[in-house]
Order: C-alpha cells, then sequence, then structure tokens
C-alpha cells in the first residue's frame, strides 16, 4: 500500500480516484452484495434482478458448482451434495453442531472444523462459503465493471475468533480482500442511523437463519459508539423451520425419515413458517418416499406456542446487553429490526412487549446488513466524501484472557470493551530458577478454561533463573480495530520477550489454504500469475507516487541522511516496477515501506496535532 | 517515540485534575478525539501510518475509560500523585466495614439461590446508592480536602462495593441463562 498524502483525517487523498469497494453480507440463508453509487448504498442484482443470493452450494459429480438458486432447487433431488447453511459450520468441530440428526450431511470429524463429504469430496466449509463469497464477486465486478479494492463482509456479533478467521479465510480463497469483517447489527445500525440522521441509544435486534445478536448503540453527531453486544451463534431462523418439522412429524405420527423425506419436510416447513407472517394459518402438505402422506395445518398460534421458547431464548442476551451498557429497557429510544426471521408477528410482538415500543421495521431487514457494510467499505476504501463525516467504534464481544493455575481463566480484556484496546498483567515464576513460562490465551466468559475456547499457545524461553516470585512478566494483550488480538510477553529484568499474533486453533492452517486456493485456481483456469504482477505493480507505482507526494509536503521533517537513503528505495521501486519479476518488486516495496516507517510516524503525529489545532498542542506529546 | 502510557489523561481530554468531572465534556472530548485518531480514518494509509493510528486510538479509549469510571479515575488520581495504594495487599478495613460486606454478601447469595431476580435487582439499586455516597465522600476528599490517605482508604471501599457489584451482574445472568 501506499504512503498516501495526508489530507484531512479520514478523507480521500485523491477524490476524482473511486475505488471499488462492496459490502457483503454472508448470512445463513441468503446473501447479498452492496456498493455505495454516488453516495448512496445500493444492493447489486444478478442477472435476473434478484439481489439475494440463496446460501447453497451443489457440488455436480463432473467437478461443476452449482451456487444460489439452482442450488437450492436440486436440495430434495441432491441432498447430500447440496449444502444449505453451511455458516452453521464455520469454524466447528462436530461436538459444536446442533440438531446434527436432523442435517442430511454426510460430516467428516477433521480436526479443528467438521468437513461435509460430498461427491468431490470433504469439503471444509470455508471452501463451501468460499463459493458463495466467490459468486457475489462475480456478480459485483460484473456490475461495477472492474477489480474490487476490497470487501467488508459482515459476521454474527457474538461470532468467536474462530469463526472470525474461518470467514476471513474464505474471502481469501474466493479472491477478495478483506477491508474488514463488520459485525451485523452494527452494519445495520450504520444503514438506519445515516439514513434516518438518528441521535440517542440504539438497540439492534438481529435474528438471522443461524444466529442470534442483539446491540446497544448510541448514535452521536455521526459516531456510532457500540455500546454493548450479545448474542447466541446458535439460535436463528432455522431453529423455528426446525420445531415445526419435528412438530410435524410428531402430529403426522411417522417415524424419523430418509434424508430426501427431510429435506422435504423441513423445506415444507420453512415455507408454512413464513406463510404464517401474513396468513393466520398454513399447510403442510408432503408425499413421502415410502408412500405415506403429510398433511397438516398449522395455525399463527399453535406455531407461535411451539417456538415461545426459542423467542424467549433471545431475550436473555437482551437483558445481559442491556445490563452491560448499564441501561434500561425504557432508556432504548428506537428499536431496529434486522434479519428475516423478524418479520414472524409473535417475534415482533415479543420485543415490542419487551421495550415497550413499537420496533422499527421501515428498512428491509433483509438487505440493512449489506447496505450497511457497503457504506464501511467506502470510508475504509477511502472515497468518503466530506458529507460523510462518521465513525463507528465497536467492541469485542467476548472477553479474552489468560489460563492461570488449575485450569481457570484470568480475563485480561473484558468483553464490551471498546476497540482498539490495549490491556497489561503482570505474572511472576511459581519454581525457582524457572527460566521459562507457558501461555494459553482463551476467549470466553466461563470461569473455567475447558469451558472457553482456546486461541492460541506461546512460550517464553530465556528468563533469567531467580527464586520463585522474583521474575516480574508482563503480558500485554492489543487487540486492533479489526478486533484481531495479538499478545506479548517480556521478563521486566532482563528484556526477554516472546509474541505471538493470535490465529486460532479452530481456522485452517496457512498450508491448508494455500492448497485450497491452487485447487481452486486450477479449477476456474484463472491466470493467478499475471493478476499477482498486475496488483503488485499498481501497489508499487501507489506506494511511489504517495512517498514522492510526502516528501515534497513534509520533507523539511527528515535529515538529509534520512531523505537521501529514502529517495534511493524509491529510486530501486521504480526500477522494479519496471520489470515484471513479483518478487522483486514485493521486496523493493518491503524495502521502502520499512524506510519510510519512521517518517510516517512523524507525519502522522505533525497531522494530528494540527487537526488538534487551536487545543494545547505541547500537551499531547507522544 | 513510543507512547507514554502513564501520559496524563486529564491534559489530553483538556479538564482539570480533579475527582468531580464533567461528563459531558469528556464524553465530547472523547468523540472528537477519536474523529481524528482513530485507525478507520487512516485505513487507506500505509502500515506505519495505520499502526500510528491504532496507538493514539488506544490510549484514547484507555483515558476515557480510565476517566469516565468513578473508581478508575480515583486510582488514576492517587497513582498520579504517587500514592501507592496498595490496593491489592492491603485489605485492613474497618470491623463494622467488614461485617457489612459479609451482610450484603449473604442477601446476594440467598438471593441467588432462590432464583430472585427481584430481589437481586433491588440489592444492586441499594448497592449503587450505597456507591454514590462513598464517591460523594471522594470528591470531598480529593477536591475539597485533599487527604490523600483518607481517599486511598476510601478507594479500597469503593473497590468492595465494585466486586459486589459484579457478584450480583453474575448471579442475575446465571439466573437468565
Amino acid at each position: 500500500m501506499a504512503l498516501l498524502q495526508l489530507s484531512e483525517p479520514g478523507m480521500s487523498a485523491e477524490p476524482h480516484q473511486h475505488r471499488l469497494a462492496v459490502g457483503i453480507d454472508l448470512g445463513t440463508t441468503n446473501s447479498l452484495v452492496a456498493t455505495v453509487r454516488n453516495g448512496i448504498s445500493v444492493c447489486l442484482n444478478d442477472a435476473d434482478g434478484r439481489a439475494m443470493l440463496p446460501s447453497v452450494v451443489r457440488y455436480l459429480a463432473d467437478g461443476g458448482v452449482v451456487v444460489g438458486r439452482e442450488a437450492m432447487q436440486a436440495q430434495s433431488i441432491d441432498p447430500r451434495n447440496t449444502i444449505t447453511s453451511v455458516k452453521r459450520f464455520m469454524g466447528r468441530g462436530l461436538k459444536d453442531v446442533t440438531h446434527i440428526e436432523s442435517t442430511p450431511y454426510d460430516f467428516v470429524d477433521a480436526p479443528g472444523m467438521v468437513r461435509l463429504r460430498t461427491v468431490q469430496g470433504p469439503k471444509s466449509p470455508v471452501e463451501v462459503s468460499a463459493e458463495i463469497l466467490k459468486n457475489l464477486r462475480q456478480r459485483a465486478e460484473a456490475s461495477l465493471g472492474g477489480e474490487l479494492t476490497g470487501a467488508v463482509i459482515t459476521v454474527p456479533a457474538y461470532f468467536d475468533d474462530a469463526q472470525r478467521q474461518a470467514t476471513k479465510d474464505a474471502a481469501g480463497l474466493a479472491g477478495l480482500n478483506v477491508l474488514r469483517l463488520l459485525n451485523e447489527p452494527t452494519a445495520a445500525a450504520i444503514a438506519y442511523g445515516l439514513d434516518n440522521a438518528a441521535e440517542g441509544v440504539y438497540a439492534v435486534y438481529d435474528l438471522g437463519g443461524g444466529t442470534f445478536d442483539i446491540s446497544i448503540l448510541r448514535l452521536t453527531r455521526g459516531v456510532f459508539e457500540v455500546l454493548a453486544t450479545n448474542g447466541d451463534a446458535a439460535l436463528g431462523g432455522d431453529d423455528f423451520d426446525h420445531r415445526l418439522f419435528c412438530w410435524s412429524l410428531d402430529q403426522a405420527r411417522i417415524q424419523p425419515p430418509s434424508a430426501q423425506d427431510l429435506r422435504r419436510l423441513l423445506a415444507r416447513s420453512r415455507e408454512a413458517k413464513e406463510l404464517l407472517s401474513h396468513a393466520s394459518e398454513a399447510p403442510i402438505v408432503c408425499k413421502l418416499g415410502s408412500g405415506e402422506e403429510v398433511n397438516l395445518t398449522v395455525g399463527r398460534d399453535e406455531f407461535a406456542s411451539i417456538t415461545d421458547n426459542l423467542v424467549r431464548k433471545t431475550l436473555a442476551p437482551v437483558r445481559k446487553a442491556l445490563r452491560d451498557a448499564g441501561l434500561r429497557a425504557e432508556d432504548i429510544k428506537g428499536v431496529v429490526m434486522v434479519g428475516g426471521a423478524t418479520r414472524m408477528p409473535h417475534v415482533q410482538k415479543a420485543v415490542a412487549d419487551f421495550f415497550g415500543q413499537e420496533p422499527l421495521t421501515n428498512l428491509d431487514p433483509d438487505k440493512v446488513v449489506a447496505l450497511g457494510a457497503a457504506k464501511q467499505a467506502n470510508a475504509l476504501a477511502g472515497n468518503r466524501s466530506a458529507d460523510e463525516d462518521w465513525l463507528l467504534l465497536d467492541v469485542i464481544p467476548l472477553s479474552l484472557g489468560l489460563e492461570t493455575m488449575g485450569g481457570l481463566a484470568e480475563k485480561v480484556i473484558p468483553r464490551n470493551s471498546t476497540i482498539p484496546v490495549a490491556r497489561a498483567q503482570e505474572f511472576t515464576t511459581y519454581k525457582d530458577g524457572q527460566t521459562a513460562m507457558a501461555f494459553h490465551v482463551v476467549q470466553g466468559e466461563r470461569e473455567l478454561v475447558s469451558d472457553c475456547r482456546s486461541l492460541a499457545r506461546f512460550e517464553l524461553r530465556g528468563i533469567p533463573p531467580m527464586v520463585a516470585g522474583a521474575a516480574r512478566i508482563r503480558v500485554t494483550f492489543q487487540v486492533d480495530a479489526d478486533g484481531l488480538l495479538s499478545v506479548a510477553a517480556r521478563e521486566m529484568s532482563s528484556g526477554v520477550e516472546a509474541s505471538v499474533t493470535v490465529k486460532p486453533s479452530y481456522g485452517l492452517t496457512d498450508d491448508e489454504i494455500a492448497e485450497m486456493l491452487k485447487s481452486g485456481f486450477d479449477h476456474a483456469g484463472d491466470d493467478m500469475g499475471a493478476r499477482a504482477l498486475r496488483e503488485q505493480q499498481v501497489d508499487g507505482e501507489r506506494l511511489a507516487e504517495a512517498t514522492r507526494h510526502a516528501l515534497a509536503a513534509d520533507g523539511e521533517l527528515l535529515e538529509p541522511a534520512a531523505r537521501e537513503k529514502i529517495e534511493g528505495l524509491l529510486g530501486e521501486l521504480d526500477a522494479a516496477v519496471a520489470g515484471s519479476d513479483v518478487g522483486k518488486i514485493k521486496q523493493a516495496l518491503t524495502a521502502l515501506n520499512r524506510g519510510t516507517e519512521d517518517f510516517a510516524a512523524a507525519r502522522m503525529d505533525k497531522s494530528i496535532r494540527s487537526a488538534l489545532a487551536g487545543q494545547k498542542i505541547d500537551q499531547l506529546e507522544v | 517515540m513510543s507512547i507514554d502510557l502513564h501520559k496524563d489523561y486529564f491534559a489530553l481530554f483538556e479538564l482539570p485534575r480533579s475527582y468531580r468531572i464533567d461528563r459531558e465534556a469528556l464524553e465530547r472530548r472523547y468523540l472528537q478525539l477519536q474523529q481524528q485518531v482513530h485507525p478507520d480514518r487512516h485505513a487507506h494509509l500505509p502500515d506505519a501510518e495505520r499502526r500510528r493510528a491504532l496507538q493514539w486510538a488506544t490510549r484514547v479509549n484507555e483515558g476515557f475509560q480510565t476517566l469516565r469510571r468513578s473508581l478508575a479515575r480515583a486510582r488514576y488520581l492517587l497513582d498520579l500523585a504517587g500514592v501507592d495504594a496498595a490496593l491489592e495487599t492491603n485489605t485492613a478495613m474497618s470491623p463494622e466495614f467488614l461485617m457489612e460486606q459479609m451482610e450484603w454478601r449473604e442477601a446476594v447469595s440467598e438471593a441467588h439461590q432462590a432464583g430472585d431476580v427481584d430481589e437481586l435487582e433491588h440489592l444492586h439499586r441499594r448497592l449503587r446508592s450505597a456507591a454514590l455516597t462513598v464517591e460523594d465522600e471522594l470528591a470531598v476528599l480529593f477536591d475539597d480536602r485533599p487527604d490523600l490517605d483518607a481517599a486511598a482508604e476510601t478507594v479500597r471501599r469503593l473497590m468492595f462495593l465494585e466486586k459486589l457489584d459484579q457478584e450480583i451482574d453474575e448471579a442475575l445472568a446465571a439466573l437468565e441463562s
């Protein structure tokens, strides 16, 4: 990337240069892609004019892959090779998957994450999701007429690190540059808040196909401040279908059906659920493989009563989020409803009763997340215009901590801390002459490490031998604006250090990703080499241009020798870009990036200080 | 050129160094600072600038969290004044205070076991008002008749109350799930 001209912070340095960026809502049931056009967020439609892409992937015996509506239509004839609701399996081991008995898949319990056995061999949920993302990327590139600079992809706020990493990996496989993983309710709040110029404290109630999130946000003069978030990463509209499906089996007094029958009956249950949002009763009619026929009618009240405990299950996280925010239901100015499942009348009623007000449904609950993500993508790509002066302050959904003696988890950064955040804690040795210490980084709210999710392990070695309790080991957690954690440990007297950037054990290894990428490109026939060269050349040109800008604008911050060094590196980069050796360009890019590090920091400080001008600058010394 | 995390947050937020705080001014300044320094405002810039923005934004968040909470702010004031409050080791409290704590604790645990959400919420409100009284004392000890040793002891009492507050929260959370 480039050392761009620093103008007003947050504004594009080159306003005429529009970078193609999209927001993607990668949903359990449906996925969408949106972009900002002339300052307005719009969903991009497929060739048939439809915005929603069913999140369904079918693997064919001939090696082909079908995504979307066509795949969905095949689900009862080819259930095992037609994957739906794959988001439920992202970053999950076999034991974490709920209702496994009513899915038609042949699971393989691979280390870290489940795989699904298909006619094309075992597929990771990451690969399946990548097919959906690839389809949306192609749609966007065709519609926008060029390659995408990057994408913001939304995830449930309550997704843990493993699920987030899996989503990021899927995007990488689909050839997308991820600008940010954005929490779904936050994306919805951005779309709603910017469209309505809202101020005050809002709740976003987001019941999707497979996940439930609640976020409490304060909107003040263009700042979206997430106060608290909570949820259930395994509760969604699918569970309502499943409840109705079980009710049907029970009413029709039939045995657990075959995979095909199961799919048919589940599909009929879903249709009945959707119908009940408008009608007072709905039929569930289905002919089974055995010749038996299911012929039932379900009423709205019956449906409400068999799913009442699911609705109530969403209210516990709502209470927790309010408590974490230090607020009561009556402090909430408006409740934004997100996700197709919030169309169910009894869900709307429960939310209205809880908050004592009718929820806001003036934005399409299916599209609002993608529309908000597009706005964030536009801003992060550097396209924002002067009147788009807004900012998002998000939080981490789950506490981060370390394992201590006895298998207990000690929280270092509590949930709902605003990011970026850093926190340090001191530990000591417990044995005389101890020279190494092991750290286990975990995520979650439970007291026992075994109930939390393991994120990473690392060791600090070379501690000078001392008596027990004499060493002072400072462990620092830093979470960046992406919500990604890095942990460093340092023994204070000797200065020995160790650190780790957390890549959760549930994600895929880099080798696995590389392998998938390779096979993916082999199949698609994309010319990876040419694409990589073009990308490097563009990056190189950008950095060179920006460095020249920077030297012209702030050259006085540099000593003559330092300037000369930067100019030398600049010349090398120019030469490399003119050639066609990707490795050489990369090398020259890295060298110039490193060589301008101090210069960049000095310019950043200067820029922030002058932006804060009029205030006592000398007190802002860093 | 590294950021000194012990640099005075009051100066950063343009507030006088005192226990009583203009909450509105603090929040206004917080949003204003984040508008300038947040990494998202610099996301299209190269790594070095983004790292710098990250350091700035982290520091602004830390400062805000420190100043906006009474206990954190009081501890920070002691820290700035060079008073070692010995918060972790010095637990010598008056017998009356300790007795009171035990009574609170029993009430919380009884309500928890009985699954009495209303009682827990009632305890929550009572605790909040008890904490407010302690916070008023702190305002006097820091701002009106400065006595840092007495302030340090009062801070220790506030820590007990905060711990209790957490226990009630946890009990409520446990009953809900």
